[in-house]
């Protein structure tokens, strides 16, 4: 069963939706329909005003904002509506599903109890009849009351049934429209699939409508009937999913999606000897001890991991979280010890004497991914991008120093003034570039990217492979590239391993991979991420 | 839950060893020979030889810890060097004061700062939270002596509402109660001024939580929110903080015991000092420790009742 | 700007320096007694009256701010300069024994009830001004070592300061490079507030005759031997209680100031 084609009156009807706080706009004449059965996604870089569009339907926006519009749920106008009568709506009509699975829940209250609330909040159900409902729910999510009993509490959950049950609370009640915020964003691919599926057949099966935010245009390229582009508080294109991808009116649609698939232009990888072995390396870490006299139990985070890295060689390291892949690069970059194996740079141990080789140190660098904490706040980029000169025995002084200071800057994208800025006057994406500019001061042999784009917008991100592939060409550089995202890797990388709970189950060149992937983890992985169409391809959709 | 329990209790008699231990070495190297000041200066050396033996004082330091320890824990204090009567006898007739004293003002404080949090979280930045902010200010500021003081001037000597002073006993428990209530305010109120804060900002965060935003999202109301959802989880930290008060609330009461010349806890240590009596400071002392710890104890394992992400882990 | 910054550097400055200029002048020798004006209320002459041996309470309160301020001052200096390295260290440590060891001896030291404990050694040691900060300064350690660990732990987890390790540096030059800038906002705000609470404790050790000996002024003193004139002489009970009062707000509401105006989240906004 697909939407109702005949009903002409849509279910939700945003009206030249404006918002402003102190006269600043936030959203600027926002029109969006949805129909009951039908997925409509809402999607645009951080900050276009997606999460702000859903809480106003919601009226949840901040006191302070200025509402201007009209939002008419069958035909009725929310913006008009006492906030009593918006309690009654909420939850009942509309329901909503967030980004932060984690922090989603109230940790003190069982699963049961808080998806009977929304029942006994809007109805007179008594408290068992409210429970055994949440049951029916929590099972209809995929949560079976053989495994998930009521009486759970959310941190004895994943993230991902974390997610099943906030969906659980928002559908408790059949809510004729389900507000989905970055429902995925925080989640492993193959989970990610799943919750899609679910939000998906929920749709198809009680023919809810779905207005779903995502910054991911991969997401709802399969899933979505209608797609709506936002950037700084304005629709700039809007179009049903198929009409969208065949014929991109706005530019900025075009950037996305050329953005979200972008193929960064690598150099071909050159033949040379090893420059990093890991040899059975496994790592353990302490685990509380069951009762005080206990002897500490360890967690095996890496199991007997073997690979090489060849100079100029780029390797990509993939896996969802907790499989030890950070636990790995702490090793390699000699912040930890690994409890058995060895892992040598050209051929000197990274780890000797319970201290990290400052030798090695020096040809290592690293980049992490969270462009907002990796600077201290208190120093100007002169000083923290001239940090690593602390491993050279006799770092440049004066005039010398300033040029390598100017080079890194020039050679990342910036301009040598930057030298005096502290780092918040940078955006993201120039963050980004300061830390490849730390890293590539001291002219490294190997660079570490931590999930490097992983917190950037699509744009930037793309804008950033680009300039890796950039200095890779030009200093003949070697890359780790850690992530967790395997569209990342695929074009920035010569070859791939893939990681599942400490182990790596499949390596091999990156294309071969992605093609005929033999490990059924992997095989998994690469069903699991959601896949943007070809341009123009009339069976997008 | 059974390993944080033992965890808890291991760390508890840990501290409890190690408190007596401080507490037995900072009173022994007290100048002065608690036998030679009771005889007086001109006692003979064979007097004040039998008096130390008859305290016990003639053995070897270690041997008196353990002496003292051991004496502890089947509720055998020593004997008082001044009075010469059993130590325990003393505390347990003070104890009947300062507790009961201690008590009342922790309650007062919890009643007067739980509601006023509340008020100032659920009404922040409006002219109620701005008025609770001030009060509680002033509060944190004003020392609980002074205020016991300005009561007492007030209520006691002016308005002769309340006695000024002494304490009726417990014969007549309503004259006895009336008695206790001007300390007990005098000691609440600057409690309840910190507790009030901490109760504000406990429940600001709580309110930013993203929890809360999914409670409003089920179509819980605000009112709703706060009540089901804030409240048990800001009560979490200000538990923690009303065990901490406890201590405070015991040697405060140690001090208005002074304002209100109470014969509690508080005047007995001072006695005690200024005799050189000090079996019973240092008991006393380790009976205050006794107590603080074990309501700290207490404290974690409501703590843990509170929280079930503290049941199943640490 | 921030009203609670101005009012609490105001009041706190003006304790301060009247407790500077009482070294070289006071309205009157708080030495000489006066017993034929004793208990005179405010006047012209003498500002905020005189007490039960006729001296001038203005000049009282002045010396006396000397007493409260130096034993509250150096009791700080004591718990930053002991607890703040042994955080840090703590911190560093991660988890290993000296972090350990460290955090049990801070509970530990938190589990005493402070003030029984400051009477404890008084008494023992003898009353007087030193011995108070000692007793008062000793509590402020695990204060300043739980709250630059907690501070220090959250900061050895951030990017930059793995960046840091993967430039060599060693725990020692990282703390005091990185962590402590950072954590420094935070121990200045914590150290306001633990000068006031100072100065409470001081007032009431010297309240129940175990700070300060006469004839040096304190204003726990004061309001101790003011105790049996409240209902003769309200002034010479409210004096002192006001200057604990004015100062401790002053502080308060500094900490509460610096707070926000050294807040990066509000700087960045600033910036």
């Amino acid at each position: 069963m697909k939407r109702t084609t005949t009903e002409t009156q849509p279910l939700l009807e945003i009206d030249t939706l404006s918002a402003s706080i102190h006269s600043k706009t936030l959203l600027d004449q926002i029109s969006i329909q949805i129909s009951a059965g039908e997925i409509v996604a809402l999607t645009g870089e951080s900050g276009s005003g997606k999460s702000m569009t859903a809480l106003a339907v919601m009226g949840l926006l901040p006191n302070q904002v200025d509402v201007d519009g009209g939002i008419r749920m069958d035909g009725q106008d929310l913006l008009t509506l006492s906030e009593t009568e918006m309690c009654d709506i909420r939850g009942r009509d509309i329901g909503m599903v967030f980004q932060e699975p984690m922090t989603a829940l109230n940790p003190v209250r069982t699963i049961g109890d808080q998806v009977a609330e929304t029942i006994r909040v809007h109805t007179k159900a008594s408290r068992s009849d409210a429970l055994a409902r949440a049951a029916e729910v929590l099972t209809r999510v995929g949560l079976p009351q053989d495994r998930f009993p009521l009486g759970r509490y959310p941190h004895e959950l994943s993230g991902g049934q974390r997610q099943r049950v906030v969906i659980a609370m928002a559908i408790a009640l059949r809510p004729r429209l389900l507000i989905a915020d970055e429902p995925t964003t925080a989640l492993d691919v193959t989970t990610q699939a799943q919750i899609l599926d679910l939000l998906r057949d929920l749709s198809q099966t009680e023919g809810m409508a779905v207005m779903m935010i995502t910054h991911d245009l991969a997401v709802v390229s399969d899933m979505a009937d209608k797609i709506a582009v936002m950037k700084s508080g304005e629709i700039v294109e809007q179009a049903p999913t198929r009409q969208l991808f065949a014929n991109m009116t706005h530019p900025y649609t075009r950037d996305l999606f050329e953005a979200s698939r972008h193929q960064a232009n690598m150099p071909d990888p050159i033949k040379a000897p090893a420059l990093l072995q890991v040899q059975s390396v496994s790592c353990d870490y302490p685990l509380p001890r069951p009762h005080p006299f206990a002897k500490r139990p360890a967690f095996r985070a890496v199991r007997d991991v073997s690979f090489e890295l060849q100079e100029g060689e780029r390797v990509g390291l993939v896996g969802e979280s907790g499989c030890g892949k950070s636990t790995l690069t702490r090793a390699i970059l000699g912040l930890s010890e690994t409890t058995t194996g060895t892992i040598l740079f050209d051929g000197t141990p990274v780890f000797s004497h319970g201290h990290p080789n400052p030798d090695v140190q020096r040809q290592v660098q690293v980049v992490f991914q969270d462009p907002y904490g990796s600077f201290n706040p208190r120093h100007r980029v002169r000083r923290l991008i001239t940090e690593p000169f602390h491993l050279l025995p006799n770092p440049p002084t004066g005039a010398a120093r300033d040029s390598a200071i100017a080079k890194a800057l020039s050679d990342v994208g910036l301009s040598p003034e930057d030298a005096d800025k502290f780092p918040h006057a940078f955006s993201g994406g120039q963050r980004q570039r300061l830390a490849i500019a730390r890293a590539l001061i001291i002219r490294p042999k190997l660079i570490v990217f931590d999930e490097a784009v992983s917190a950037l917008d699509v744009r930037v991100r793309a804008q950033i492979l680009d300039l890796m592939a950039g200095l890779c060409r030009q200093y003949g550089l070697a890359y780790l590239f850690i992530s967790h995202d395997l569209s990342v890797v695929r074009s920035i990388t010569d070859r791939v391993l893939v990681m599942q709970r400490g182990e790596i189950v499949e390596q091999g060149a990156t294309e071969q991979i992605f093609q005929s992937p033999t490990h059924t983890y992997t095989q998994s992985l690469i069903a699991a991420a959601p896949q943007l169409p070809e341009l123009g391809d009339p069976n997008a959709a | 839950m059974f390993a944080y329990l033992t965890k808890r209790l291991i760390a508890l008699c840990l501290s409890l060893a190690i408190a007596s231990l401080v507490i037995f070495l900072v009173v022994e190297v007290a100048p002065g020979d608690p036998a030679s000041y009771m005889l007086g200066i001109n006692a003979q050396p064979d007097t004040i030889a039998a008096l130390r033996s008859e305290l016990g004082l003639d053995v070897p330091k270690h041997q008196r810890y353990l002496n003292w320890v051991g004496g502890m824990l089947v509720g055998d204090f020593g004997t008082s060097y001044t009075y010469r009567s059993p130590v325990s006898d003393m505390v347990a007739d003070r104890l009947w004061i300062s507790l009961p004293l201690a008590i009342m003002a922790l309650c007062l404080s919890t009643i007067i700062a739980i509601p006023a949090g509340v008020l100032a979280a659920s009404r922040r930045g409006k002219m109620a939270d701005a008025g609770v902010m001030t009060a509680t200010q002033l509060g944190v500021a004003i020392p609980n002596f002074w205020f016991a003081m300005l009561l007492v001037a007030l209520f006691a000597i002016k308005l002769r509402w309340f006695p000024s002073g002494g304490f009726p006993g417990w014969d007549n428990p309503v004259k006895a109660l009336i008695a206790l209530t001007l300390p007990a305010v005098a000691l609440a109120l600057p409690q309840a001024a910190i507790l009030t804060r901490v109760m504000r900002s406990s429940l600001i965060d709580i309110l930013g939580e993203d929890f809360m935003r999914t409670a409003r999202a089920k179509g819980l109301t605000r009112r709703q929110a706060l009540w089901r959802h804030g409240l048990r989880n800001a009560l979490i930290p200000v538990l923690t903080i009303i065990g901490l008060q406890f201590s405070f609330l015991l040697a405060g009461a140690i001090i208005i015991e002074q304002v209100f010349y109470l014969p509690g806890l508080g005047r007995l240590v001072f006695q005690s000092i200024s005799q050189r009596d000090l079996i019973v400071v240092e008991s006393v002392v380790m009976l205050l420790v006794f107590a603080v710890i074990t309501v700290n104890f207490i404290v974690d394992l409501t703590y843990a009742l509170a929280d079930p992400r503290l049941r199943r882990s640490a | 700007m921030n009203r609670n910054l101005i009012v609490g550097l105001v009041l706190t400055c003006l304790f301060i320096a009247a407790a500077c200029v009482s070294f070289v002048w006071t309205p009157e020798n708080t030495e000489s007694m006066n017993i034929s004006a004793r208990l005179q209320p405010p006047d012209a002459v003498n500002w905020l009256g005189t007490d039960h041996f006729g001296r001038d309470l203005l000049s009282m309160v002045m010396v006396g701010a000397r007493t409260s301020i130096a034993v509250a001052l150096v009791a700080v200096g004591i718990g930053m300069g002991f607890g703040v390295p042994l955080g840090l260290a703590a911190a560093a440590a991660q988890g290993g024994m000296l972090d350990e060891l460290i955090s049990r001896l801070n509970d530990l030291i938190f589990a005493f009830p402070s003030l029984v404990i400051a009477i404890l050694i008084t008494a023992v040691f003898g009353a007087g001004a030193i011995n108070a900060i000692i007793a008062i300064g000793v509590f402020n350690i695990p204060v300043f070592a739980r709250l630059s660990r907690g501070a220090a732990l959250s900061l050895w987890q951030r990017e930059f300061i793995l960046a840091a390790r993967t430039a060599g540096k060693s725990a020692t030059r990282i703390s005091v490079e990185h962590i402590l800038p950072n954590i420094a906002n935070l121990l200045i705000v914590q150290g306001t507030i633990q000068f006031s609470l100072g100065i409470l404790a001081e007032a009431g050790l010297s309240y129940v005759g175990l700070g300060a000996q006469p004839p040096l002024p304190s204003w726990g003193r004061m309001l101790a031997d003011a105790q049996t004139m409240v209902s003769l002489a309200p002034h010479v009970a409210i004096v002192p209680g006001m200057a604990i009062v004015l100062m401790v707000l002053g502080l308060n509401l500094l900490g509460d100031g610096l707070r926000d105006a050294l807040d990066p989240r509000l700087q960045v906004r600033r910036a």
